[in-house]
């Protein structure tokens, strides 16, 4: 195969690449490089090991993007790849790149804000709309459609959204 | 049941991590058994939120456990085929979910604990630990606000509201002490700078949990007596009819996969 051309360092970074473009299963216009959930890449004698971490325990989309990293790089003639979790060190939302960000905002989803205010008892997070802008915006519910969104409500333009909880 | 139960080999490690273990996966479980009937949408929601992360802390917990034993035991092993007596866990946890005051205060008291200790045991000497618990911490500080909230607003919501959760309160503080309880076996992984000593942390549970309280209009019981024996096996009748309906599919149709 082509890959045989290449050396480890090359190999690294088109495989880093291959795996980059892998989206995730729930907000489909987020990779995982944009989450953060890719940690890393290594090749060893030509078989490449992805390291993952998941964004909170229980996240059913860890298995799928498992299978979908080894089959992006099975596609790209990478045999065998292995992918592992990796929990330390613990996934937070400032891992999120800024291209992630501007997406999730474009997608509706306001992104997380600075996760210094995670650890307030009472909420006291102020999310701007992803809508129409406004600050003027409520929690409904800490806990959303997925495990990493939280639900709120503008009360300007009345609109609900999702919020990329801090963590 | 159609299939026997798993051995398995207590050492101090693996005792601790099923403890955990099992704590995150009977109150998850206890949560999902309201999923499609909590009293709002957002509500169901919420709490099958809070049981996918304490099933996915279950999961990591159970896994290292099966690794340190190496006996060939797994997560599902360890979920599905071992008997109540085998099981670890808190008796707050295995506690009938009741009505919905009873959910938030069984809640309310736990992730005031659990958001305590796994901030704690980031500095486990044990490497994986440490990690599962950087994990559980940042979900453990959402369950926690989420069932304060619930506390203010049913003790100072309606008669009703408040009654209820007075009772709640009432009839789960005698489950609280063992929380902060340790035997022989786990004194020592404390010793090792491996596990932490929860009684460390009663003062600073009893303080969120006394201020939260207060505002909320209620108060805590003024009787200390305290029940104890989950985390040796010794249940409440609660457990095992909770686990019938958890393991029915191994027992029944051992190995199946889908």
């Amino acid at each position: 195969m082509v890959i045989a051309m290449f050396d480890d360092a090359q190999l690294r970074q088109r495989a880093w690449d291959v795996a980059a473009t892998v989206v995730d299963p729930e907000i489909s216009v987020l990779s995982i490089a944009d989450l953060g959930v890719l940690r890393d890449v290594a090749v060893r004698d030509g078989q490449v090991e992805v390291a993952i971490t998941p964004t909170y325990s229980g996240c059913p989309a860890m298995n799928m993007i498992t299978l979908e990293i080894e089959l992006a790089l099975e596609r790209e003639g990478f045999r065998n790849s292995k992918v592992r979790t990796v929990l330390s060190p613990a996934w937070t939302t400032d891992w999120m790149s800024e291209e992630g960000r501007r997406k999730l905002a474009e997608y509706g989803i306001a992104p997380p804000q600075a996760a210094s205010s995670r650890r307030a008892l009472f909420g006291v997070e102020q999310v701007e709309c992803p809508q129409c802008g406004s600050i003027d915006t409520e929690v409904l519910s800490e806990f959303g459609s997925t495990s990493c969104k939280a639900l709120w409500r503008c009360k300007s333009c009345r609109e609900p959204f999702d919020y990329f909880k801090c963590h | 049941m159609a299939v026997a139960s798993i051995q398995v080999s207590e050492t101090p490690l693996v005792l601790y991590t099923l403890r955990r273990a099992d704590d995150a996966l009977i109150l998850g479980h206890r949560l999902s058994e309201w999923c499609g009937h909590a009293p709002a949408m957002e509500e169901d929601m919420a709490l099958a939120n809070m049981g996918l992360d304490l099933l996915g802390q279950a999961r990591e917990l159970y896994g290292y456990a099966a690794r340190v034993e190496g006996n060939g035991n797994d997560e599902d092993k360890f979920a599905y085929l071992r008997d109540v007596r085998q099981y670890r866990n808190l008796l707050l946890l295995e506690q009938p979910n009741g009505d919905f005051a009873r959910t938030m205060v069984r809640q309310f008291f736990y992730s005031a604990f659990a958001d305590l200790y796994w901030r704690a045991m980031m500095k486990s000497g044990d490497a994986t630990l440490a990690a599962i618990a950087a994990k559980s911490e940042k979900e453990s500080a959402y369950h926690l606000r989420h069932s304060s909230e619930w506390i203010v607003r049913l003790g100072d919501g309606t008669e009703e509201s408040h009654r209820r959760a007075q009772t709640a309160i009432d009839d789960l503080w005698p489950f609280t002490g063992e929380m902060f309880e340790v035997d022989d076996s786990e004194r020592a992984l404390i010793d090792a700078g491996i596990a932490v000593d929860p009684a460390s942390l009663r003062p600073q549970w009893l303080q969120t949990v006394s201020d939260i309280v207060r505002e909320a209009t209620l108060a805590l019981p003024k009787n200390d007596w305290m029940q104890q024996g989950g985390r040796s096996g010794r249940h409440s009748e609660h457990l095992g009819h909770l686990l019938s309906e958890l393991q029915s599919m191994q027992r029944t149709f051992p190995g199946a996969t889908w």
